[in-house]
């Protein structure tokens, strides 16, 4: 049989992205019961990788594509056919994310985990109430707590950001490598003599006075 | 979001994310050089907004305040003499730089924007059928909160196990069940999750080998996994167990 057209019922009928680790299991596990010999050795990530190549060449006659997002594959219609799809749904589309919670978004997606004075410094505004909406809306969680004074919490993007954004993973995201090295700005409590932060000096200058 | 162009009589005022917004805003419409601010000129402008913003914003009013004084001290330091400054950088440097940083974050927000908007015109197959998946995922070791979702699994199961009881005094320390733990994993190469309170009576000491539990866990002393979605979570020594 074609595995082909097996991987393609196989996506058809998954409700979440699948992994091309999960495509190689459900390959083996099914030819086991069809009398089909799949070899592990031989389902390399690699090799469906390839197999998932060849198979966006076949779909290029139909209204359907690929898309790789939240670390796996999904079928989806092409984006020209939305206006038709969305008239057949009635959708109460939940609202956009405001811009201040898209850019505390942002940096959390770039520099995770992360803690909410970490963000204040790179935004240079208090961020709780646009945490607690990210969190709502389930593209953020709380990873832990920092192995630092106070253990604040720290905050990570959910499997559901990505699959919000469309990203296949992290490294998916828009200018990654440059926003991964910028040196983030020292958040107000954390004392580094060799580079004074301006407004701790002048918070300072006025205690003196 | 840049509305302040709009033809007619009445300023409106764009709404700003925050005071760096702001700034990036002001050094934006008086075509300056991010890298060369004119301080003088910029700290006038963001005064000039900062009163509309104390007016109608007093929840952000205190970090555009923080921004408000940070300007006014590179303001002093640069009009003094160049001798009698202090020594050291440009005094605009640090915020220059917290500008730059901040900018690249703030555009790699609109492109996120974009993305989201491409991902809302595509639509996946909408799947009804509620069976159950059994695609392995390997799911390997076990996190935090896995445990905190254990833990109160068998809290639930000895709050229905709780009646009537004798009152007697509480004698397990976080210490001991440490050393509880300890031992059984010297015996036993994996222990149970749950067998871990099978002798367990009373909620305190329940809390307490929870606790003990947790803080072998921080000290990297054991560890925690899972075979499969549903499965029991097992406990084990850590690859490494140097005693801190």
């Amino acid at each position: 049989m074609d595995s082909l057209k097996i991987i393609e019922a196989i996506l058809f009928a998954a409700n979440r992205p699948l992994s091309e680790e999960e495509i190689a299991a459900l390959l083996i596990r099914g030819g086991e019961t069809a009398g089909l010999l799949f070899e592990l050795e031989s389902l390399s990530a690699e090799v469906i990788r390839q197999m998932m190549l060849e198979y966006t060449k076949r779909l290029e006659e139909t209204s359907l594509q690929l898309v790789s997002v939240a670390g796996g594959y999904r079928l989806a219609t092409r984006e020209e056919f939305a206006p038709w799809i969305s008239a057949m749904f009635d959708e109460a589309k939940p609202p956009r994310l405001s811009s201040p919670a898209l850019e505390t978004l942002a940096v959390i997606a770039y520099r995770q985990p992360i803690s909410r004075a970490e963000i204040e410094a790179v935004r240079g505004v208090a961020v709780g109430g646009v945490l607690e909406t990210l969190v709502d809306r389930a593209v953020i969680r709380v990873a832990g707590r920092a192995d630092v004074p106070g253990r604040p919490l720290i905050y990570e993007t959910t499997p559901f950001f990505l699959e919000h954004f469309g990203l296949r993973d992290l490294n998916d995201l828009p200018n990654v490598e440059e926003l991964k090295r910028v040196k983030l700005p020292d958040p107000p409590i954390l004392e580094n003599p060799q580079q004074p932060e301006l407004l701790h000096e002048s918070s300072g200058h006025t205690q003196e006075n | 979001m840049l509305n302040a162009d709009l033809p007619g009589w009445r300023v409106s005022l764009p709404v700003f994310d925050g005071p760096l917004d702001l700034l990036l805003y002001l050094i934006k419409k008086e075509e300056m050089n991010i890298y060369d601010i004119e301080v003088g000129k910029i700290t006038q402008q963001y005064l000039l907004h900062l009163d509309m913003i104390t007016q109608t914003d007093l929840e952000m009013a205190g970090d555009f305040l923080v921004v408000a004084a940070t300007l006014l001290y590179i303001k002093s330091r640069t009009s003094l003499p160049e001798e009698e400054s202090e020594e050291g950088e440009d005094p605009r440097w640090e915020l220059i730089r917290q500008l730059v940083e901040y900018k690249k974050f703030k555009d790699a927000s609109f492109e996120l924007q974009l993305r989201e908007g491409r991902r809302e015109k595509i639509y996946y197959r909408e799947t009804e059928q509620q069976r159950p998946t059994i695609i392995p995922t390997g799911l390997g070791e076990v996190g935090v909160f896995d445990l905190v979702k254990a833990f109160q699994r068998i809290l639930d199961r000895a709050r229905e196990k709780e009646g009537f009881r004798e009152i007697y005094e509480e004698r397990y320390t976080v210490n001991d069940k440490i050393q509880y733990i300890l031992d059984r994993l010297d015996k036993e190469e994996t222990v149970l999750f749950t067998a871990l309170f099978n002798d367990v009576c009373s909620r305190p000491e329940i809390v307490v080998t929870f606790l003990a539990l947790l803080e072998l866990v921080r000290l990297k002393q054991i560890k925690a996994r899972q075979s499969d979605a549903f499965s029991e979570i097992e406990i084990y020594r850590g690859p490494t167990p140097t005693l801190v």
